[in-house]
């Protein structure tokens, strides 16, 4: 892995030498962040959502893990355990807002790295497991954030759990036996809070296994760029540190700012009220709706409103709520088969047209999405969500492969040294710009004199 | 091909199945079904605004007013702890509210909590202490239904965070009693039943708590404050602010200290990134 000219550890000291010899774990690092990592030298902003997602791991994890030091997963208490964090532990509320809106930040980062995939093709080969590990990883931090929401035993964590849960009872014949077993029970209950629990104190450690092999899967072809030219020559790059590390430093102060002002000023303003209310199994609420970041899902699941039948008879084959569980899980399952989908040899979206615009789109789609999986189940906004959750699987399914075949894309860059210094100027760095652009044919799809564009099919 | 050529056969039969069997029998029961029932309650509701001038808690810079504080501590304790407990805010918390360590331990012993009789085992009452919590009104659920016309009266430990702005629907719940207007009533046929009381700010405006607070002068404010009914709304809502969120003002002083410290680090960490990557710029031609 890794480019012919990226630099190579060399420890200085005696001490270094020894570590070096027997567990060459700072070699791991200088390879995996330092200077030893090549990464093209055009990443603009999108690109620093990576390490945010990473830290906000380490946050929920380090906030985790001393909460869990205070909390007691017991149906009888576990409300009251909350209260004695907020009240009586030193600092308590900011662990406990910090924890809760850092679930938020987690998922706002992972948006943006996931829309950022989107729309510059990062799927695409060679990155095609990377995108399947982070579609795993998502999956992995939806069922932690639901988990997470259920424990602190308020009125929207019980009947989360219902509605969640009984997602799996829409199963034919074994459905109804399959949430009872989830659950330990008939209902939301000790049996359900304990293990889930246990898994949410699990999960993330899980999550950063697979960070580590999404990493890992990072660096055998290297990072994706803006132009989605692949790295040809050494002044393409730059060492990850200082110039990545410096640039990951600043974004990670102005999304703290954005984190710190929500925990401090903010802190149940995107949450639920009624979750100040002890669960009560007895008294449902009038509006159960998940954490904002499952809206999209969430208003896919309830797009399928009609029994799925023979018109005009009672006859029904699929019941609606069955089809909404599938719809919703296939909302996510799709993009693993995305890199197949989108078989267009250009990756980045600022060369593709037409491309472009259904991404923008889309991007539209999901927040109408969002604001309807909020709204209550009534006109307009069930008819909103049928038709946003249509342009939804159009979008992947139909549209991406059409466009693929359909699109004139427009003349990419001979590299990324020529895209940041434009035309035949030569690099700032040794090695660059020694390529004549003249030899090389527009820079069409798969026409690259060397094939590393991905060839058209 | 073949996996973009099944890929457009599902998105097609996914939004087929979508249209055909949700979206169009759903648009037509839309346009030419009959419309949605309201409930002739919803014709009633009306969104408060809070109180007059609003809260000396309310805004990035606001404080406490402790003696507002120790005014609904007090509405609290004569009024509404009749009925509602307390149960997460301890006696020792009040010396948040500024009272001395001794007005503490004498507000607790003014207070009657369950206790053991320690010659006998057997259970009793005693005068409580400032690590007791705020006793509970009935001794378990089924007696407070019992006495309230089958309503549990809500813990208010929580009640300004377990609302959408909840300081303010506490207040505007307070004042919110009164008649239905009598035509519009006849006209829809709305009527509150019996043993509930009319409320244009409860979500269903039909409530089962009986006007806590009915006349002016209910209590007898010791710092000379008029006690008209906006006034007890108003401090018993803040009360129940600092009973929700004891940390708020804190949380709120400390937040500042951490953006202006992050400002400040952010603004290094931008400076040395613009310098570590000034060698590589291009120079614009």
């Amino acid at each position: 892995m890794s480019f012919a000219w990226a630099k190579q550890y060399e420890p200085q000291t005696a001490f270094t030498k020894w570590i070096d010899e027997k567990l060459p774990v700072p070699r791991l690092v200088y390879n995996a962040v330092g200077a030893g990592y090549p990464v093209p030298r055009n990443l603009n902003y999108m690109w620093n959502f990576g390490v945010l997602a990473g830290f906000f791991l380490v946050v929920q994890i380090v906030t985790g893990v001393v909460l869990a030091m205070h909390y007691a997963a017991n149906a009888q208490v576990a409300f009251g355990t909350v209260e004695h964090i907020m009240r009586n532990v030193n600092y308590g509320w900011m662990l406990r807002y910090a924890h809760a809106n850092g679930a938020s930040f987690f998922f706002i980062v992972i948006y943006l790295h996931i829309f950022r995939g989107f729309f510059y093709s990062s799927y695409k080969a060679p990155r095609e497991m990377i995108w399947l590990l982070g579609v795993v990883i998502f999956l992995l931090m939806m069922a932690t954030a639901f988990m997470g929401y259920v424990l602190p035993w308020g009125q929207m964590s019980f009947w989360g759990a219902q509605v969640i849960t009984g997602l799996f009872s829409a199963i034919p014949l074994v459905g109804e036996p399959l949430q009872v077993w989830l659950l330990g029970g008939f209902a939301p209950d000790n049996a359900a809070l304990n293990r889930f629990f246990s898994l949410h104190f699990l999960l993330p450690f899980v999550i950063a296994g697979v960070v580590i092999l999404h990493i890992w899967a990072l660096h055998i072809p290297g990072s994706s760029n803006p132009t989605g030219v692949e790295v040809k020559q050494e002044s393409d790059t730059v060492p990850f540190h200082p110039y990545y590390t410096s640039k990951d430093g600043f974004g990670l102060g102005v999304i703290l700012i954005l984190f710190t002002f929500m925990v401090f000023f903010l802190p149940n303003a995107l949450g639920h009220p009624d979750n100040y209310i002890e669960a009560n199994p007895l008294s449902t609420p009038a509006h159960i709706v998940p954490e904002w970041y499952f809206l999209p899902f969430y208003a896919i699941l309830r797009a399928f409103t009609g029994d799925l039948g023979i018109p005009f008879t009672d006859i029904a084959l699929v019941p609606a709520k069955l089809l909404g569980v599938i719809a919703m899980f296939a909302s996510i399952l799709v993009w693993f088969i995305l890199p197949w989908l989108d078989k267009s040899p250009v990756r980045s979206g600022h060369y593709r047209p037409l491309f472009r615009k259904f991404f923008w789109v889309l991007v539209i789609d999901m927040a109408v999405l969002t604001y309807c999986g909020g709204a209550p189940a009534e006109e307009p906004f069930v008819i909103i969500s049928q038709i946003a959750t249509a342009y939804y699987f159009l979008h992947f399914l139909v549209i991406l492969p059409i466009i693929s075949q359909i699109e004139v894309p427009k003349p990419l860059p001979f590299s990324i040294t020529e895209a940041v210094l434009g035309g035949t100027a030569s690099g700032s760095t040794s090695g660059g710009g020694k390529v004549d652009p003249e030899t090389v044919v527009e820079g069409l799809p798969g026409t690259a004199t060397d094939g590393s564009l991905q060839p058209a099919e | 091909m073949s996996i973009r050529l099944g890929g457009i056969i599902a998105g097609l039969a996914i939004t087929a199945v979508l249209v055909l069997w949700s979206l169009l029998p759903g648009a037509y029961n839309y346009a030419f079904g009959p419309p949605a029932e309201k409930q002739p309650s919803y014709a009633f509701y009306e969104h408060g605004d809070g109180p007059d001038g609003g809260f000396a808690f309310d805004g990035a810079f606001g404080k406490w007013d402790v003696a507002q504080l120790q005014r609904g501590y007090q509405v609290y304790k004569e009024v509404c702890s009749a009925c509602h407990s307390l149960k997460f805010v301890a006696f020792r918390n009040l010396q948040e509210l500024g009272y001395t360590e001794a007005e503490v331990d004498a507000e607790a012993a003014s207070w009657t909590v369950p206790g053991i009789d320690p010659a006998t085992g057997e259970t009793t009452t005693r005068p409580g202490e400032p690590t007791d919590y705020f006793p509970m009104p009935f001794p378990n659920a089924i007696a407070a239904a019992a006495a309230n016309n089958n309503a549990i009266p809500p813990d208010l430990s929580l009640m300004t965070k377990a609302r959408h702005d909840g300081s303010n629907y506490v207040y505007d719940l307070l004042t919110g009693y009164g008649e239905p207007d009598a035509a519009k009533a006849a006209k829809v046929g709305f009527e509150t039943p019996d043993g509930l009381y009319f409320n244009k700010h409860f979500p269903n405006v039909n409530i089962a708590m009986a006007p806590p607070l009915a006349v002016d002068g209910q209590v007898t404010y010791a710092d000379g404050t008029q006690a008209t009914i906006p006034q007890m709304a108003t401090d018993v809502a803040a009360f129940l602010t600092w009973t929700a969120e004891p940390s708020l003002v804190e949380r709120r002083q400390t937040g500042w200290f951490v953006i202006g410290f992050l400002l400040f680090a952010t603004a290094l960490a931008f400076l040395s990134y613009k310098q570590i990557w000034a060698g590589l710029k291009p120079k614009k031609k």
